[in-house]
């Protein structure tokens, strides 16, 4: 294994639901190393997204410790938590998220546009990135003229342009079909073999298996699952 | 950044034409109103003013009422009016009725002036053809007269009216000159307001015989350094004060110059209120443009939300919203500009005045319309750059 890249340490998170407050993640601890592919198995409701949200620095911890590549993310201010989110984390939502009005093309330069990449070479690096989750006659497509699967590509190739520390994934099959999801996870695994740091979230224990590690979520607490169990 | 943020407004100011059409119509309107009507008023200005600086500029007009036992001002009095410093000349003006003769053609009721040598000495164009009334003229109370085209066209159809003869009031008078219909118009007469179509004039000094009147009750004082205006009009009050003994109301004095200021200032005070009331267009079109960025703002709540999450500080989210709102007020500006120069092009060649490029009103349309851009886009622009990604993510 290769070293700790990712550490939270009693992570609580409570929401305030009017009277009374709502304990969404009751002190979750979790490490995670350089190279991993993690899954995180949970039903709904039981604080997946949440997590996500925290480890992707959308959302911050209550209480407790996180500390991405070395940096204490509550001691961040919104301008360095977006610096983080840019250069650090590449999302993969489960509805894509893509712009409909910009090009696949243009879709996988966001991420550089915000980090000031001069336009040739943004141009160039999401044209490679495309190339690489094999949309290379699709870059000027728009997401309406493309099929889910091909559209959670463009994503996944956006999710990569900036090359993230990690890769955080959101059900990333949830809105595809079975055949389309087993490819975008096949996708996932070459990824994940070059080396790159995945972690998904899902509620399918089919598509966990996908991933070399597994933690489950139940209730706000997380605890070391195993392959088999999937 | 700044190049894509205009992109992207661009984009989504197309893809929605018809509603980005209606938001900016209220600015169109605002912009176009304020321009055509700063524009169309600083013509009618220009005019005004020119027209006055034609004829009265360098020049104060004094109406002696007098009083029971002095009724007008004398020979010796206009001298002495005339030997103040920084006056050029003075000139009396007498008004009478007469009938006009020629070859059997009467015409009756035609207003006779009364002039001297002076008045032609300050309107050397006043005269087309033939020659002015001179001081000799005055002197032997000559029996000459200086008539205007209607008069020729009227009385000497289709023969030179120089040196003819016609009769005034029954006495026979030569033609001396003719008017140059350009520069008839006085201030003088314009302010009678009975410019008729027929003009004749003659020495003033043949005109009080005429009439049989002794004094002159209306003259113009030309003044050879107007920045002495302020001191002739002191100097000529205290003459006619001691030639009226200092009886109240006995004259007035006009000082043309005085004229054209206080109806500059007015107006300028009206172009003022007008641009005012064609600025709430402006703040109506800008209330427009607010809401259209507001719903803008919760129609791409996704957007944006995925654009935090991909690193978008909150200025990038706030400048692409500001930028967007700007473009629409500009773009507005811009149409109410053409609209606006159109429409005043139109309605000062309908008035018959000169179209003249105000630069004014350009800076102020679209000076107007980018701060209306901005003051209304800052707060929906900051609403987006605050919405929290998770929130703006979850509304899928």
């Amino acid at each position: 294994m290769g070293k700790e890249i990712l550490l939270m340490q009693d992570i609580v998170k409570t929401y305030n639901m009017g009277d009374e407050d709502q304990v969404v993640l009751k002190g979750i601890n979790l490490s995670v190393d350089e190279g991993e592919f993690l899954s995180v198995l949970g039903p709904s409701g039981s604080g997946k997204s949440t997590l996500m949200n925290i480890i992707g620095c959308l959302d911050m911890p209550t209480s407790g410790t996180y500390i991405l590549r070395g940096r204490n993310i509550s001691e961040q201010d919104q301008k360095q938590l977006a610096r983080i989110r840019n250069k650090e984390i590449g999302f993969i939502f489960q509805s894509f998220q893509l712009l409909p009005r910009l090009t696949a093309l243009e879709n996988v330069e966001l991420p550089l546009i915000y980090s000031k990449i001069p336009p040739s070479e943004r141009r160039k690096r999401a044209m490679e990135m495309l190339e690489k989750v094999g949309l290379a006659d699709r870059m000027y497509h728009r997401p309406n003229q493309l099929s889910g699967g091909q559209q959670q590509r463009v994503a996944i190739a956006r999710a990569l342009s900036n090359n993230p520390t990690l890769l955080l994934a959101d059900e990333p099959t949830g809105a595809l079909d079975q055949k389309t999801g087993k490819q975008v996870m096949e996708l996932f695994r070459e990824l994940n073999n070059e080396g790159h740091t995945i972690i998904m979230i899902t509620h399918d224990s089919n598509i966990a298996s996908y991933g070399n590690r597994i933690v489950r979520i139940l209730d706000g607490n997380l605890r070391e699952g195993d392959l088999k169990d999937a | 950044m700044l190049k894509e943020s205009i992109k992207m407004s661009w984009k989504n100011i197309i893809n929605n034409k018809m509603r980005s059409f209606l938001t900016v119509l209220g600015i169109v309107i605002g912009v176009t109103a304020i321009i055509s009507l700063i524009t169309i008023v600083q013509g009618l200005q220009n005019e005004v003013t020119s027209r006055f600086a034609d004829l009265g500029a360098g020049k104060i007009a004094v109406q002696a009422f007098g009083t029971p036992l002095k009724q007008g001002l004398s020979d010796n009095n206009i001298k002495s009016l005339s030997e103040i410093e920084n006056v050029s000349g003075v000139s009396p003006n007498l008004t009478l009725v007469s009938s006009v003769v020629k070859n059997g053609k009467v015409l009756e009721d035609i207003k006779i002036e009364g002039r001297n040598e002076v008045f032609f000495r300050n309107s050397p164009d006043f005269i087309a053809r033939g020659r002015p009334l001179n001081i000799l003229d005055m002197e032997s109370k000559n029996k000459v007269c200086i008539i205007n085209q209607a008069v020729a066209k009227e009385l000497f159809l289709g023969e030179d009216p120089v040196d003819k003869t016609l009769q005034i009031g029954g006495t026979t008078y030569l033609v001396a000159g003719i008017i140059d219909e350009e520069v008839t118009s006085d201030v003088i007469t314009l302010f009678a307001g009975n410019q008729s179509d027929y003009r004749i004039i003659i020495p003033y000094t043949t005109a009080m015989g005429m009439a049989g009147i002794g004094s002159i009750n209306v003259l113009e004082i030309y003044i050879s350094d107007t920045s002495y205006t302020d001191e002739v009009i002191e100097q000529v009050e205290l003459i006619l004060n001691q030639t009226f003994n200092f009886k109240d109301n006995s004259f007035e004095i006009i000082n043309l110059d005085s004229i054209v200021d206080t109806m500059n200032t007015m107006n300028d005070m009206m172009t003022a209120v007008l641009a005012g009331i064609a600025s709430i267009a402006l703040l109506v079109g800008g209330i427009g443009i607010m809401n259209m960025m507001l719903v803008s703002v919760s129609e791409r709540t996704t957007e944006i939300g995925l654009r935090k999450a991909l690193g978008a500080e909150p200025k990038n989210i706030q400048l692409q919203f500001l930028i967007e709102s700007i473009f629409l007020s500009l773009l507005g500006g811009f149409f109410g500009l053409i609209l606006g120069l159109l429409i005043s092009y139109l309605a000062c060649m309908g008035i018959g005045i000169d179209f003249r490029l105000s630069y004014l009103a350009i800076f102020l349309g679209v000076g107007f319309s980018a701060g209306v851009g901005i003051i209304f886009g800052w707060a929906p622009a900051r609403k987006a750059s605050m919405l929290n990604p998770i929130d703006a993510l979850r509304s899928v």
